[in-house]
């Protein structure tokens, strides 16, 4: 069987600037980079990268953004949702000197990579790019556990001023680097991709999702690639041959959409 | 030991190297995905059902799997059949044959509908009169005897590719309807659409699905669908094409014997990966060869004494 199990929401979190985290009881077994289904009642069900991992308590963390999103924001501790999960490959934890990017609420998803990456005894480099101060998050919970943290805003008002890409791009010249792993906008990933040269490359995509278990076609993308169960996670090499990487998504009615 | 049998076979004019194609609805939105399953060895693939307009469908859940099977509601999202021209046009040197699956409100959209798909190079048309949880479209119109005649005789006479019609289960008599489909000048049958289900959650006593109800398919229906080829076998002389749980080449052969002369698989693809095709292809031959027939006519309708 695979319907929504019910849980009931045992805390929440502010973030940042209109980011929340939920947890909930839900024991299972998780690899950072998978995803759950998550069911709002009378809503919708939208798939939510998990963002945090334990044993028998799971976290998601969000942005108010459409619908789905601006409903669960208005959940309260105790109420109900319902989880299917986790879905999709996750990420492979290999690299000994791993740099993780992050743009927007990608952060969530990379968040519990970092975290293994460092318990691992691996190092890790994590950029955090925001628009502004006031929509970064995880700069802490990620300082704590041993990483090295660089922040990028896209107005200056904190840390680097610019584009993650390019503190990236400049880590990537000066340090061995051996390992990649992004989520965030697709173009900045697109453009990742090509700075990381033959370092081995993970990418986490994002697609609109029906079933969630590779039936109905609606996240496809290059040739014939899942997103809900081939990925999210994507090497480099399968990117490269993936012409709507980094071009197109496609809408609910599965019409293309422009990046 | 390379197979005697032989498994090509035919729907009217439409010739077939293998009998298994893709049902509609499943990872058949977009010229990337088709072109993966025929990689897999799909024998044609039958597209989304494609519309007028765009349509995006219902809010999630639209999909669960249950106990012996998945139900589903998606709602026919499809992004209209202007913009799925580029789709099939991308599949041009395939030589597999693409079927295109429209769905209208009444016989002017198909027969629009079916105009465009010969356009872009479909190979053949199916109608869907048998989505059952789509207001105003499939069921609704595809229960009525006498529409499905006037839709299929309609879309017969404006195209000059075969024209098949895909049936529900959900009606008392679906003979009636496979005869009112051929007396239109239909092509072939293609049964059984997805059986009309739902699912409750008991914590929470709602239906899981949006739209509450939805059609259940996989294992659970072949039984069903086994019935209802051999209802239609016994009353109509087009050919048959069956659909409905679906998993394994001795299923296939069931359907076969039932009078389906082509099968279609959907969730199977849940179930064993989408390889399955090639799997049930294999299987198809190899229980021929240890049953000694060498040609799927043999096997075709066998049940019917």
């Amino acid at each position: 069987m695979n319907i929504p199990k019910i849980t009931k929401i045992l805390d929440i979190r502010n973030e940042a600037k209109n980011v929340k985290t939920i947890t909930f009881k839900y024991p299972n077994k998780s690899k950072p980079g998978q995803f759950f289904m998550i069911w709002i009642p009378g809503v919708d069900e939208i798939p939510m990268s998990v963002s945090y991992l334990d044993k028998d308590i799971k976290g998601i963390t969000f942005k108010k953004i459409g619908n789905a999103t601006s409903a669960l924001y208005k959940l309260k501790k105790g109420d109900n949702i319902g989880v299917r999960g986790p879905y999709g490959n996750g990420f492979q934890l290999k690299g000994k000197q791993v740099l993780f990017v992050g743009g927007g609420t990608g952060i969530a998803t990379i968040a519990p990579a970092v975290e293994h990456t460092v318990k691992n005894k691996n190092e890790a480099t994590v950029i955090i790019g925001a628009k502004t101060k006031d929509e970064l998050f995880f700069e802490d919970r990620l300082k704590k556990c041993g990483a090295k943290i660089l922040v990028s805003t896209d107005d200056g008002s904190k840390g680097f001023k610019g584009f993650a890409i390019d503190l990236a791009q400049d880590i990537l010249k000066k340090e061995n680097i051996d390992s990649v792993m992004t989520c965030g906008p697709e173009q900045m990933m697109k453009t990742l991709l090509t700075y990381s040269n033959n370092i081995s490359f993970q990418a986490s995509l994002e697609r609109y999702m029906k079933c969630a278990l590779g039936i109905c076609g609606q996240c496809c993308i290059g040739e014939g690639l899942r997103v809900c169960m081939d990925g999210p996670i994507f090497d480099g090499k399968t990117l490269k041959n993936v012409t709507d990487f980094g071009v197109y998504r496609r809408d609910s009615a599965g019409r293309k959409v422009r990046f | 030991m390379t197979p005697l049998a032989e498994i090509n076979t035919k729907i009217g004019s439409l010739p077939l190297k293998k009998p298994t194609m893709l049902a509609s609805g499943i990872m058949d939105e977009d010229a990337g995905s088709m072109k993966r399953i025929i990689n897999c060895g799909a024998g044609a693939i039958v597209t989304k059902s494609i519309g007028l307009k765009a349509r995006e469908g219902y809010p999630n859940p639209t999909l669960i799997e249950l106990e012996y099977g998945i139900l589903n509601a998606m709602g026919l999202p499809n992004p209209g059949i202007n913009n799925f021209g580029e789709e099939i046009l991308k599949l041009k040197k395939s030589k597999t044959p693409i079927i295109g699956s429209i769905y209208g409100a009444n016989s002017k959209e198909f027969i629009k509908l079916g105009q465009k798909m010969e356009d872009y190079g479909a190979s053949a048309i199916e109608l869907n009169l048998s989505c059952p949880h789509a207001k105003k479209y499939g069921l609704e119109i595809g229960s009525d005897p006498k529409l499905i005649k006037i839709i299929t005789s309609s879309v017969k006479v404006n195209v000059n590719i075969p024209v098949f019609v895909k049936l529900s289960p959900n009606v008392t008599n679906i003979s009636e309807l496979a005869k009112a489909a051929e007396s239109g000048n239909a092509d072939a049958i293609v049964a059984i659409n997805t059986v009309k289900a739902m699912k409750i959650d008991l914590d929470l006593r709602r239906p899981i699905l949006s739209n509450k109800i939805g059609g259940y398919s996989g294992q659970a229906i072949k039984p069903i669908g086994i019935r209802c080829i051999y209802e239609i076998a016994e009353h109509v002389d087009i050919p048959i094409i069956g659909v409905g749980g679906i998993l394994t080449g001795e299923d296939a052969i069931e359907y076969m014997m039932a009078g389906a002369s082509a099968i279609q698989i959907g969730v199977g693809i849940y179930y064993r990966e989408l390889d399955i095709f090639n799997k049930i292809n294999k299987e198809i031959e190899q229980w021929m060869d240890k049953h000694s027939y060498k040609k799927l006519s043999e096997v075709i309708g066998a049940a019917h004494s």
